[in-house]
């Protein structure tokens, strides 16, 4: 796995006029005239414009190394849970103002649902999935069942990505610094008291 | 979302052609403002040129000053050791707007780029002359809670949503753009543009221009700097009112140096000027405070819901004083 962004000349980015040319000549090879009934029934011809849209992408999730071709409209948050079946990352306002669907890039903690999957190409994902050795929790997950850091669980796996992340970043010295800095994961239930706690925790055990 | 064409070209100068090739072709950094925007149909690109590959994420030193490469994302340049110490201001705005995760994705040309958060803009069902040239403004006899002070016109009375340009305004930040025609420096009171008949047009940028940098010169706002800003929740919201203040003292507490500028309240980072001047070789006092923020205020016009913001912007620029110099 390559940590260098790999740049993508897309083939189509000539002209519209030349795309459409190509993709009419490639309808022309794929339909011969009796064909052409059963292939306007398949939508052949939306498909194989379809599978050209794609772009290839590489990437690493919790460690296992992923070669796909997607549709670029697909963002992270989609493809995680979509395609690669990890649905612990959370859809919930899917406009980065939740917090639900917070994953780590590179280290760095990011809104999954604003982040389209081809732009993470090279780059290595951790999800909540991620964090667990086997049936051993990571201490974050650990302190946020210890101090009740949730209620419902929908906004959790967020909270507890972006918790791990702020304790790296060193913003902790005190319970307003981490509220400031945990403001990008809202809770609806109101757990934050005891999120802050279980952050002071976790904290507290590596200092 | 509709379906475009991606590429992501390995150099500056493909990037600039594949862009003026394309029939609405956008840059795509990192994305928070424009993938949340084709989501809403707000924006509905036929081609994205992903610049994200590009050399242009490097934070360095320059004759001129301090370098922020168009690419290097908000928490970059907000922790970097050389703004902490020379350009806390820059600081302090950057970690007022947004959230960590947006901050960790966001980039300095995409944030000099983002779009108004006027709820007009982003409802396709109402009129908004940004969106849909023409087609009238919602928000001028609407819901304008959050909207312009100063330089609207009636065409559009949104504001510009950024908080680290309210900073970079004050700061006298250059902008470096490259284009077709080759390469040219904007300064940053000239990036930004006010609404007049063309509120689809946010700033000078001509069609193809990619941002390469921003250079803030030399600065000696190092010490009694402050960023206030008021929004309706303590984090994470758009601003009501933000003010960016930075005062160079001498020891007799005399104000040698000010730099001024309000965000929230116009189409554009809002530079104190006529405040500045009249601070400028002052006392730091709260009585000459009080004073300039009254002349900030002239030429303000509120709309039916935006009222407070009379009474909130004067007192938010007289809070902001006081903290810089020490006067909490």
């Amino acid at each position: 796995m390559q940590n260098d962004l790999q740049n993508y000349e897309n083939p189509r980015d000539e002209s519209r006029r030349d795309f459409l040319k190509q993709s009419s000549l490639l309808s022309a090879i794929a339909l011969t005239p009796g064909a052409i009934r059963r292939a306007a029934e398949n939508k052949w011809d939306e498909k194989i414009a379809d599978e050209m849209g794609k772009v290839p992408l590489s990437l690493e999730v919790n460690g296992v190394p992923y070669n796909l071709k997607i549709d670029p409209r697909v963002t992270l948050l989609d493809l995680l849970r979509e395609q690669l079946h990890l649905t612990g990352s959370k859809k919930g306002c899917d406009r980065g103002q939740c917090g639900a669907c917070t994953v780590h890039a590179d280290g760095a903690r990011i809104n999954s649902c604003l982040s389209l999957a081809v732009t993470n190409d090279g780059k290595k994902i951790t999800t909540i999935e991620g964090l667990s050795r086997g049936d051993e929790l990571h201490p974050m997950q650990e302190a946020f069942i210890k101090h009740d850091g949730f209620q419902c669980g929908y906004c959790t796996s967020g909270q507890i990505m972006s918790a791990v992340a702020l304790v790296k970043e060193g913003r902790t010295q005190c319970a307003e610094q981490i509220s400031e800095f945990m403001s990008g994961n809202i809770c609806r239930c109101g757990a934050y008291s005891n999120i802050v706690k279980a952050i002071q925790e976790v904290k507290n055990q590596q200092s | 979302m509709n379906p475009f064409i991606y590429t992501r070209p390995a150099d500056t100068g493909a990037a600039i052609k594949s862009l003026s090739r394309g029939n609405q072709a956008f840059f795509l950094a990192g994305g928070t403002n424009l993938v949340d925007m084709m989501k809403m149909g707000v924006v509905v690109p036929e081609k994205i040129v992903d610049i994200n590959r590009l050399p242009l994420r490097n934070i360095e030193a320059v004759q001129s000053g301090l370098r922020l490469g168009a690419l290097a994302t908000n928490s970059e340049v907000a922790d970097h050791p050389d703004v902490l110490k020379n350009y806390p201001l820059l600081s302090l705005a950057i970690n007022a707007g947004a959230s960590p995760q947006l901050r960790n994705m966001a980039t300095v040309g995409g944030n000099l780029l983002q779009r108004t958060r006027c709820p007009y803009f982003f409802d396709l069902t109402m009129p908004c002359n940004k969106r849909a040239p023409g087609s009238g403004c919602g928000a001028l006899a609407g819901f304008n809670r959050m909207h312009a002070l100063f330089g609207a016109s009636d065409k559009c009375i949104a504001v510009n949503p950024s908080d680290m340009s309210v900073a970079l305004a004050a700061l006298d930040a250059v902008v470096h753009v490259r284009g077709a025609g080759g390469d040219r420096e904007i300064k940053f009171e000239d990036f930004h543009r006010l609404p007049g008949d063309e509120p689809q047009l946010d700033n000078t940028l001509a069609k193809g221009e990619l941002i390469m940098a921003v250079d803030l010169p030399p600065s000696a706002f190092t010490k009694h700097v402050h960023y206030l800003k008021v929004r309706d929740r303590s984090s994470y919201a758009f601003a009501l009112i933000s003010v960016a203040v930075a005062l160079d003292l001498d020891k007799d507490n005399n104000i040698k140096d000010v730099r001024l500028a309000m965000g929230g309240v116009a189409h554009k980072p809002w530079r104190l000027r006529a405040s500045e001047d009249f601070l400028k070789g002052r006392s730091a006092t709260e009585d000459n405070f009080k004073q300039a923020a009254q002349i900030a205020m002239q030429g303000a016009k509120a709309y039916q819901y935006n009222q407070f913001k009379l009474k909130l912007a004067p007192n938010t620029i007289l809070q902001a004083l006081k903290t810089a110099s020490g006067q909490v």
